[in-house]
């Protein structure tokens, strides 16, 4: 199966293109798409570009960041609105694939990755599709291999206030390297009490993914040791972390409370 | 990054007035680098060059039903199928060309397979994608079969057969044992006087040498019926005459450029790549390319084999170690390569750096369904080593000594006899402990930095004991279950060393000059409180003492006289070379030291 | 299979060149223009060997689709040199031996210019983060992380080119 790409002018061409051909993929940065292509992938032979130009934008639109599917890590790392999310696209690969990576292609990325979308999952991220349609986050990541293939045109963030965005990426690789846990976490407060808090991890999971179970525990403690213990008791309630290269699925379980704590209280 | 010479040492065993030895130098190869023009052998251009790729085997171990590659060959871009039919001589071993084992391998296999990643089927295209996209229209049918993953579970009498060529999953040594001997002295004599034994397990996973270039090779015809091959490999000779007994060709009608390889670290000399290159192209014409993908490097390249290592000491309270016992498993994967050799290299190695009058080793060569190893830096030595450190350390702990102090006291020195039965000779360990120790600030006795490599060896040290020796572990005897040869006789020492039966402790190395105290005659650091710069507790954690699974016990020998073994020569003999023993029966190899 | 055609700049000449679909641009660059400096470890990004320049910013060719650089001004190792005078990173990397094999080296050696075109006076933990997508097997990394900075302690960043 030979290879054939296509290039589209509009999003909306390109997305249909998409969704009438099983064995097409929508490109992006092409880091993983074209690692696929080099190794024979027999999956898929049609390669989708699109030069929409609205695809590769970073727009404000009040309290919310719209970031076009095909902005990079590098462009994040390049845009002052986008400061909270620095520490985060600094987390993805090296210089090099953060010119390339983009931000839709992160959420359709493979275990062991989805750093990025980790982040996502906690900003309260509206996906925007290219017909227009939205969807939340999670029903992408659940949907996102199946048939017919949807496109990513955008996806819409709030700007949270300071200090309540938290983002810790795990790797044993020097100086980085490919996560072991990644962990994300919106963690508001009144009256000295936690409300509402949003935990992600990625890399513990066929797909990056909210923590429910501490979520709910977070609810009304206070961020200290004695406060977060019952959410460290839940980290890896109702999950499966995977086994790779990295760790184990016990090494993961057993290192996941560390890891959450040090997120949630610092250090 | 700057280097620090210690001229003080050793000052007149060398030569200082030397042109390039100790003075930095730039690379020959250096501007070829920083310019991107270093010629490695996939820097060659060739119009309508064809790509190779290989079908493999998903599984650790398969019979082979059928192969159907007929959709393949149609597919476009397609230039030929090798199949095993078409390697001239489709079965090799890499030391046969130093006269060492049984062939056992083949570049394509037709009948079974016994690793992930085995080549049975390669294609040629005009494309790396169109290859790739045949290699996938390829239907194999496989019977898949029971496999074996552990080198103790291999040796089992009920474990698979892996390697048709050595049915008793182990290497044949000497075309008489299951396993490489070293005796020297008699260790069961001395444990049972030695104040402690301590004993330990290790073991250290594969390591994959991981060079950054992968293993590739390019062949083009050339004038004369001949055939360039560019290649990454690290041993040009080595390939040249293993392609050229796999192709069934004379090798002046190869010829081989190399010389420019992007990492090797032992990774490049199995000669895989070159043979598969030239085949194809004899078989197009056209000049072909064969190279690993980056899956490939680290599934199919042959990696650091794995090793579990058995250790037992016996120790004296004052530290010296008096009798040193090994039991050791290489994995050689599914084919012998190099590991049968590396053995050889380790035996000749042991006990390590330090003078012990007793010791025992048997160490095992065993196919596994894993990828075949090979070698890595210090090829055969490293893994022992790293079993003989943390033992070192261990034991240093278990009698209360500075871990330092205890490798000086039982360090080679000049003149010493070492296992093999050579003479120890420009020893230094000590020296560069003593250096270790200053520069990491670790405090060790003024006895201690005084002593010397070239003081104290040597003397009864230099004595051959009298060598306990046996003819245990005959090829086939373990998966038979039967308990082994047993017979035992004893060879005489070649100077007056204490008799068997009455066995004393070595003495320990005489006092440097410069402090003859008698604490150094009788030492005093058997006591950890004579020694109150150091802290037990900071001596490295050791690995633990129970061994999860026992060695195989020896059975019992019995005394039989019996035509002596080459690994039981008398010191003087040199190298046993007769009919029916390898040239590798001595225990130190091939190569002198 | 169909071929495209495709020009771009590379080193500051002009280049064009038939590729086929799904072609990366390492191979284009070696086989397809013969510029053989970036070299292929891995094919997967992993390596870092095959780092060239596309616009200035240090991209993966192994994982560029060739046709998306029509138009686009390129540069690898081959150009670094003008004529026979070595450009400084190059200089420091021959003093420094942070060339051993040499495998690792055009991409290296493109990873750091492209962050000393940006950054001229790097920190030692710039330039660590500089190579973290470059892997060398031989060096232990200390002598190229050595080299860059004494290249930037002779201007490197400040040379056009
Ligand atoms: C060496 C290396 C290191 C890496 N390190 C990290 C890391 O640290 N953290 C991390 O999270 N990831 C990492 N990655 C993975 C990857 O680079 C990133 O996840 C990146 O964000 C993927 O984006 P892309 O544009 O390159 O994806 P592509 O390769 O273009 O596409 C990936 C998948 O997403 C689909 N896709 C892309 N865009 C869209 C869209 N708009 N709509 C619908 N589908 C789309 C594609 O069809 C494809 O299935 C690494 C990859 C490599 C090779
Ligand atoms: S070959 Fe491109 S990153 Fe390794
Ligand atoms: S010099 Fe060999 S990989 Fe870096």
């Amino acid at each position: 199966m030979s290879i054939s790409v296509k290039t589209f002018a509009s999003t909306a061409e390109a997305a249909t293109a998409l969704s009438g051909d099983r064995a097409a993929r929508f490109m992006g940065g092409g880091t993983l798409i074209m690692r696929a292509v080099n190794e024979g992938d027999q999956s898929f032979n049609t390669i989708l570009l699109a030069n929409d130009p609205a695809l590769t934008e970073i727009q404000a639109q009040g309290d919310r960041l719209i970031i076009g599917s095909r902005v990079t890590m590098a462009q994040i790392l390049a845009s002052r609105d986008l400061e909270f999310l620095h520490p985060v696209a600094r987390a993805v690969g090296g210089p090099a694939i953060r010119n390339m990576a983009t931000v839709g292609g992160n959420l359709f990325a493979e275990h062991p990755y989805g750093d990025l979308t980790a982040a996502l999952l906690v900003l309260d991220c509206q996906v925007t599709l290219a017909g227009g349609q939205t969807s939340t986050l999670p029903d992408l990541l659940r949907d996102r291999t199946r048939e017919p293939r949807v496109l990513v045109a955008s996806v819409s963030i709030v700007r949270p206030q300071s200090g309540i965005f938290k983002f810790r990426k795990v790797s044993r690789v020097k100086p980085k390297g490919v996560s072991l846990m990644t962990i994300a976490a919106w963690i508001p407060q009144s009256g000295g009490r936690v409300s509402g808090a949003r935990v992600a991890y990625s890399s513990m999971g066929p797909t990056p993914m909210r923590v429910q179970a501490v979520e709910q525990a977070l609810e009304g403690a206070t961020l200290d040791e004695t406060g977060v213990g019952n959410a460290l008791s839940a980290a890896t309630s109702g999950i499966e972390p995977p086994t790779d290269a990295i760790a184990s699925s016990w090494y993961r379980r057993e290192v996941a409370p560390v890891h959450l704590k040090r997120t949630l209280l610092g250090g | 990054m700057s280097v620090e010479f210690r001229k003080e040492l050793f000052a007149d065993e060398r030569d200082d007035n030397l042109n390039e030895i100790g003075k930095g130098t730039q690379r020959q190869d250096a501007l070829g680098h920083v310019t991107g023009r270093s010629p490695y052998f996939d820097d060659h251009l060739f119009d309508g060059l064809l790509q190779i790729r290989c079908v493999r085997s998903p599984h650790h171990h398969a019979r082979i039903r059928s192969v159907d590659f007929s959709q393949a060959a149609n597919m476009p871009g397609v230039v030929k199928v090798i199949r095993p039919d078409d390697v001239p001589n489709n079965f090799n071993t890499l030391l046969s060309l130093l006269n060492f084992g049984r062939d056992d391998e083949a570049l394509l296999s037709s009948k079974k397979v016994s690793y992930v990643g085995e080549p049975v089927l390669a294609i040629i295209a005009s494309s790396d994608r169109q290859a790739r996209d045949a290699v996938a229209a390829v239907k194999v049918d496989w019977e898949v079969l029971p496999h074996v993953l552990d080198v103790e579970e291999a040796l089992k009498p009920d474990a698979p057969v892996v390697n048709e060529v050595y049915p008793n999953n182990s290497f044949d040594y000497h075309e008489k044992y299951d396993h490489q001997k070293l005796r020297y002295g008699d260790v069961e004599t001395a444990f049972a006087q030695a104040d402690k034994i301590i004993e330990g397990r290790y073991q250290m996973s594969p390591i994959e040498q991981a060079p950054v270039e992968t293993n590739g090779a390019i062949a083009a015809p050339e004038t004369n019926d001949r055939f360039v091959c560019y290649t990454s490999t690290q041993a040009l000779f080595f390939s040249l005459g293993t392609a050229g007994k796999l192709l069934n060709v004379s090798s002046n009608r190869l010829h081989f450029i190399g010389g420019t390889v992007g990492g090797g670290f032992g990774g490049k000399v199995d000669s895989l790549v070159e043979p598969m290159a030239i085949l194809g192209c004899m078989l197009t014409g056209k000049p072909c390319r064969f190279v690993w993908d980056r899956e490939e490097e680290m599934q199919v390249g042959a990696p650091r084999g794995a090793e579990r290592w058995y250790l037992k000491d016996g120790v004296m309270n004052d530290g010296r170690i008096i009798a040193r016992q090994f039991t050791g498993y290489f994995d050689a994967g599914a084919y012998t390569r190099l590991s049968s050799y590396a053995i050889i290299k380790c035996t000749g190695h042991l006990p390590g750096p330090y003078h012990i009058p007793n010791v025992k080793s048997d160490v095992y060569c065993v196919f596994t369904n894993r990828t075949p190893a090979t070698a890595m830096r210090g090829f055969g030595v490293t893994g022992v080593d790293f079993a003989i450190e943390c033992q070192m350390d261990k034991i240093a702990h278990e009698v209360g000594m500075n871990p330092v102090e205890f490798r000086i006291l039982n360090a080679y020195r000049d003149g010493d006899m070492k296992a093999h039965r050579r003479e120890a000779k420009n020893c230094a360990l000590i020296e560069c402990a003593q250096v270790a120790a200053e520069k990491a600030n670790w405090p060790i006795r003024e006895e201690f930095k005084q002593a010397s490599s070239m003081v104290g060896g040597g003397g009864e040290r230099a004595a051959i004991p009298h060598t306990v020796t046996d003819e245990d572990g005959k090829i086939g005897d373990r998966r038979a279950g039967r308990s082994g040869g047993g017979r035992t006789r004893t060879i005489a020492p070649s100077s007056p060393a204490p008799a068997p039966a009455a066995y004393t402790p070595p003495p320990p190395p005489v006092p440097p000059p410069a402090a003859p105290s008698p604490a150094a005659q009788q030492p005093s650091y058997a006591h950890p409180a004579a020694a109150p710069a150091y802290q037990p507790s900071a001596a490295p954690a050791s690995q633990p003492a129970t061994p999860e699974a026992p060695p195989p016990a020896a059975p019992a020998p019995t005394p039989v006289p019996a035509a002596p073994s080459p690994e039981s020569s008398p010191p003087s003999a040199r190298p046993v070379n007769r009919p029916g023993y390898s040239r590798f029966a001595s225990n130190s190899g091939f190569r002198r030291r | 299979m169909s071929k495209k055609p495709v020009q771009f700049t590379l080193n500051g000449e002009s280049k064009a060149v038939f590729v086929d679909d799904g072609q990366n641009l390492l191979d284009v660059l070696r086989r397809g223009v013969g510029d053989l400096s970036p070299k292929y470890g891995c094919g997967q990004g992993t390596c870092g060997a095959c780092t060239v320049l596309i616009d200035g910013e240090a991209h993966l060719s192994c994982l560029t689709l060739a046709e998306t650089v029509e138009g686009r001004s390129l540069s690898s190792t081959g150009g670094l040199a003008q004529g026979a005078e070595l450009h400084p990173l190059q200089d420091a990397f021959m003093r420094h031996f942070a060339a051993q094999c040499g495998f690792c080296t055009s991409g290296m050696l493109m990873a750091a210019k492209s962050l000393l075109d940006r950054n001229p006076n790097p920190s030692r933990d710039d330039v660590v983060e500089a190579i973290s997508g470059n892997i060398c097997r031989c060096t232990g990394y200390e002598p190229i992380i050595e080299a860059i900075l004494d290249a930037a302690q002779n201007g490197a960043g400040r040379r056009s080119a």
